[in-house]
């Protein structure tokens, strides 16, 4: 499972790295980013889903392995 | 020119620069219907806009009025998401659907940036602001913030009946932004008669208004003046040294800056703050359940700030068009309804009820788009801690007289009489 932000709609809400704070950050402005490289570590899934299906902007794309 | 040299001209100065703008007829009264004659200022609205939101979107999802001069009320989600991201077709150089329009010439900058601004200049107004206000900024204020609740809280000790509106939630956030500006503390309540003086002067004659409003802003460039003369690790400091294009604020915008700050900080978060306490004094499953599980707070506070949304905006029409069947017309106002948005089946299952677990939740309480709330770290803070040491502190509570609470009319909505029986 991979994730990805769109930086084009991305507003800052914060909901991604206030549900799942192992996985995104923010930049010096709030705006939300994926850290490390966009690979969900084994485990990280459900909260990985509740980020995504919580951002207002609907900006975080979860993208499923073949 | 040195730095002080920015600092000697007056407010009122600046304000005499400002073009005028369109007044119409003001018609108030009883609405005969509300599809075709909504108003926003009517006390049947302050006290339960929600029961009139939800008929509207099954009748007539864009209602119609002639008041104010002509404005559209979307009560869908998907026309409230559409408008607030069309920012080429809907202005935000004024934001407060009244009686009175700012001439188009204002736009892209509009009275008060980046709130009243749009493309291509929102962009540079708003990035000021934003590294002040991440989550990681705010947390350092969290401290102080939980003492000052608990010193409220302190202050009701042996009172049985206590206005959780007036005599807790007002100063939380009055208190953390006078903080966050780096105002002298022993100024608390002075700098609260200011404000309350302009935050419910909104009926008041013009002139009056203005006088509070000056009242105000000699207090900010009095502190600015401090602050240039004594530069210390605050919100002011930043605003008076921070460059947009290459140069530095002008002294009417540092101040405008703050009065911005104040206005749109404080009484949204107050109501948010308030009507929270509200829910929770009035549905003891859901207070008892938090108080046992204080872990689910931070998911219960998301969807209180849906149930409760404290803030409409407004937009201005920019050209005559045909927009989701309906004809716009230019300079028409749209009363953009988070809190209606925030209820609609469409997009929320159980709209009508609140469900604290609720897992789901990507709710419009600050705005979508370009101008989401730039204070809305801050103020998830400012909810969650007050709610935090409330709960802590008085875990047992309801409401002392149902009938005595009171709700502010307009655009931003709370409890401002909330009479708890505590003891
Ligand atoms: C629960 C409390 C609050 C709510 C519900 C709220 C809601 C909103 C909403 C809905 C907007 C969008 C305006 C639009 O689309 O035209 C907004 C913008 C804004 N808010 Fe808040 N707000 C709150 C607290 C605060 C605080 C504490 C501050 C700062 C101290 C603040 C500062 C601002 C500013 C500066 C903007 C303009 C952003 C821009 O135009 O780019 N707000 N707020
Ligand atoms: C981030 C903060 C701000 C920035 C970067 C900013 C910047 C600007 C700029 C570049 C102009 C155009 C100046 C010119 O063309 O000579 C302007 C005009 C103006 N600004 Fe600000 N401003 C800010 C905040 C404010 C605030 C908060 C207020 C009022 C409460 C305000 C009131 C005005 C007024 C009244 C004008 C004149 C508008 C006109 O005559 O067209 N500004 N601003
Ligand atoms: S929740 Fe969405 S809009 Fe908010 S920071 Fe994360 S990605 Fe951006």
């Amino acid at each position: 499972m991979k994730v990805k932000i769109d930086s084009e709609r991305c507003q800052g809400h914060g909901r991604c790295y206030d549900l799942a704070p192992d996985l995104f950050g923010a930049d010096d402005e709030g705006y939300g980013q994926v850290i490390g490289d966009s690979t969900v570590p084994e485990g990280q899934e459900r909260a990985t889903s509740l980020a995504a299906s919580n951002c207002p902007e609907r900006a975080i794309e979860i993208l499923q392995e073949a | 020119m040195t730095v002080d040299d920015r600092f000697s001209r007056d407010f009122q100065e600046m304000r005499a620069d400002r073009p005028i703008g369109t007044r119409n007829e003001i018609v108030t009264g009883p609405v005969s219907d509300w599809a075709t004659d909504f108003s926003h200022t009517e006390s049947e609205w302050a006290a339960d806009p929600y029961r009139i939101q939800d008929e509207l979107r099954q009748r007539c999802p864009i209602a119609h009025t002639e008041r104010f001069g002509g404005g559209w009320l979307p009560t869908r989600y998907e026309d409230v998401a559409a408008i607030a991201y069309d920012t080429d077709r809907f202005s935000s150089r004024a934001i407060i659907m009244g009686n009175f329009r700012p001439p188009p010439e204002l736009a892209p900058i509009g009275g008060s940036p980046p709130i009243s601004s749009d493309p291509p200049f929102h962009h540079h107004a708003r990035k000021l602001l934003l590294p002040a206000f991440t989550k990681h900024a705010v947390a350092r204020r969290e401290a102080a913030t939980r003492a000052f609740c608990h010193a409220l809280i302190d202050a009701l000790e042996g009172e049985d009946v206590v206005d959780a509106a007036r005599d807790y939630a007002q100063h939380i956030p009055m208190r953390v932004i006078a903080d966050m500006l780096g105002f002298p503390p022993e100024d608390g309540p002075r700098f609260r008669a200011f404000i309350e003086g302009v935050l419910e002067g909104v009926n008041l004659p013009p002139d009056e208004r203005l006088g509070r409003m000056d009242n105000l802003f000699d207090y900010l460039l009095a502190q600015i003046h401090d602050h240039v003369g004594n530069p210390r690790d605050d919100l002011t400091t930043y605003l008076i040294n921070v460059e947009f294009g290459g140069q530095k604020l002008s002294s009417s915008h540092v101040a405008g800056t703050m009065a911005l700050l104040l206005i749109a900080g404080i009484d949204t978060t107050w109501s948010a703050i308030g009507a929270s306490l509200w829910h929770l004094a009035k549905t003891p499953a859901d207070r008892e359940r938090l108080v046992a599980d204080p872990g689910l707070l931070p998911t219960a506070m998301e969807e209180l700030l849906r149930a409760y949304a404290p803030v409409t905006m407004a937009r201005l029409v920019k050209e005559d068009m045909s927009w989701n069947g309906v004809d716009m017309k230019a300079d028409d106002w749209i009363l953009l309804s988070f809190p209606a948005a925030n209820r609609d089946p469409a997009q929320f299952d159980r709209a009508g009820e609140v469900v604290i677990d609720r897992e789901v939740n990507r709710h419009a309480a600050f705005g979508l788009g370009i101008h989401r709330c730039v204070g809305s770290h801050l103020a998830r803070m400012e909810l969650r801690v007050a709610l935090e040491v409330w709960l802590e502190r008085i875990p047992d509570f309801g409401l002392a007289d149902p009938a005595a609470v009171t709700w502010a009319s307009g655009q931003v909505r709370g409890p401002r009489t909330l009479p708890l029986r505590i003891g």
